[in-house]
């Protein structure tokens, strides 16, 4: 007997306000982030995530504006993060009420801040993020930075050890491919990841059906799945899938 | 009616403090002496390695003044590492004196195949014993992040969580003085439903 999977919603937040990223392109706001957060805790969901796509020096602190307004009436795991670039940025998060934060491109492009930051607030509250494609023509998965527009080097699998060794807790993985395609999870990406390394994967991109989170749950062995969409318009509601799953074996907090 | 959280420089605090407030209760951060011993209710926070939070204690000369409010009846709430704290030794990084307000050691979670360490998430909650706290998470998710546990008495373990073949003390009672392992803070409704316990006692004493 162990842990339950995490149902996360995540809430894509611009200049203040609930916005969703449709293969990270097309984007349409949806709500007031206290509002949206309150509902989910309401409704059952495990953690919440929020990604920062604010370019502005104003936007970001309004992201900890929010983040404040948020814990002060939502008393589920936060995870913050988004164009993260410094110690003081986190540290002013993590004061706001952030419980862990999330990194991406800065990860790649210094992965010391992954290893600050762990030493600073714990593994725990370190995540590293990963956007991965599938280059068919290598034949491995490529990690990309910024918002899933620039393709590095990195073989993703290989970028999960490295940043598990640099003191990520956890790993946040999407599937750049699977992203708002509503066909189900990336299970190949994720069957690679978890027998590369020991830490909780959140699985991120793909989540249409109610059958997407069972068989990533069951085919991909993952901790936690990640959706926005499906939740946020109400296509597949939370409580409704946590009781599916549970008929389907996976333990889930009801 | 004041809820004292004692400020030692461990992580988090004002997450425990957004909590105590929706919950109606006044709630003051505090290093003070004289704050600790005339709260109403005293909740010891923690995150982190045990022997620098007891270092962090002593070096803020706050061992006595908590002993001291220990004695004196009022509710007493340890969470996570600040559970631990209760105990009388750690071996995390050699042996560590603790706070000796519960009989019983803190040692490292075991290696276990599929069980990671450190328990990171929700694990459902089994009452041993009966006690207002732990009634209001009988049989509910709560919400964990540690990488050592408490070996003790099964006359101080009011509940336990399931973890490989592991019965994890996630709630310890010792007369007034409570330790729960998870984080009620970030345990969603049920975690709030534990607050509002906590305020009852407060109040009643």
């Amino acid at each position: 007997m162990g842990l339950a999977k995490r149902i996360i919603p995540a809430l894509d937040i611009k200049n203040g306000q609930v916005v969703k990223g449709i293969s990270f392109d097309q984007i349409r706001a949806v709500g007031d982030p206290v509002a949206l957060a309150k509902r989910y805790q309401e409704m059952g969901a495990d953690e919440l995530v929020f990604l920062d796509i604010t370019a502005t020096i104003e936007g970001r602190a309004t992201m900890k504006s929010v983040v404040d307004q948020v814990s002060k009436e939502i008393f589920i795991p936060l995870t913050v993060g988004g164009g993260i670039r410094s110690l003081d940025e986190m540290t002013s998060l993590i004061q706001a009420g952030a419980d862990k934060i999330f990194l991406n491109s800065a990860a790649v492009k210094n992965p010391g801040l992954v290893t600050a930051g762990a030493q600073v607030f714990g593994a725990q509250a370190m995540v590293g993020a990963i956007d991965a494609k599938w280059d068919s023509v290598n034949g491995f998965y490529r990690v990309y930075i910024a918002g899933g527009t620039k393709p590095t080097a990195l073989d993703a699998i290989k970028w999960a050890q490295e940043l598990v060794r640099a003191g990520a807790g956890e790993l946040l993985v999407t599937s750049i491919d699977a992203d708002g395609q509503k066909k189900g999870y990336d299970l190949r990406l994720y069957q690679q990841l978890t027998a590369a390394v020991d830490v909780p994967i959140i699985a991120s991109g793909g989540a249409g059906t109610t059958k997407d989170f069972v068989d990533v749950f069951a085919d991909g062995s993952v901790d936690a799945a990640l959706a926005a969409s499906v939740f946020h318009y109400n296509q597949i509601a939370i409580p409704d899938l946590k009781r599916s799953l549970k008929e389907e074996q996976v333990e889930v907090r009801l | 009616m004041t809820i004292v959280i004692v400020d030692y420089g461990a992580g988090n605090v004002l997450n425990v403090a957004k909590a105590i407030e929706y919950t109606g209760m006044s709630v003051k951060i505090s290093k003070d002496p004289a704050d600790i011993a005339s709260a109403d209710g005293l909740v010891v926070p923690g995150v982190g390695a045990f022997a620098k939070a007891m270092d962090q204690l002593k070096a803020a000369e706050l061992v006595e003044p908590i002993k001291d409010y220990a004695k004196s009846g009022r509710p007493l709430l340890g969470i996570c590492l600040g559970m631990q704290l209760l105990f009388d030794s750690s071996t995390e990084f050699g042996e560590t004196e603790g706070l000796g307000l519960i009989p019983g050691q803190v040692v490292a979670l075991p290696q276990q195949k599929n069980y990671k360490v450190p328990q990171m998430g929700w694990n459902k909650n089994e009452v041993r014993l009966e006690n207002p706290l732990a009634k209001t998470i009988d049989d509910k998710y709560t919400y964990f992040v540690h990488s050592y546990y408490v070996v003790t008495d099964k006359k101080y373990i009011a509940a336990t969580v399931p973890y490989g073949q592991i019965a994890v003390p996630s709630i310890v009672v010792n007369k007034n003085v409570i330790g729960v392992q998870f984080h009620p803070e970030k345990s969603g409704l049920d975690g709030l439903s534990l607050w509002q316990s906590f305020q009852e006692m407060v109040v009643s004493v």
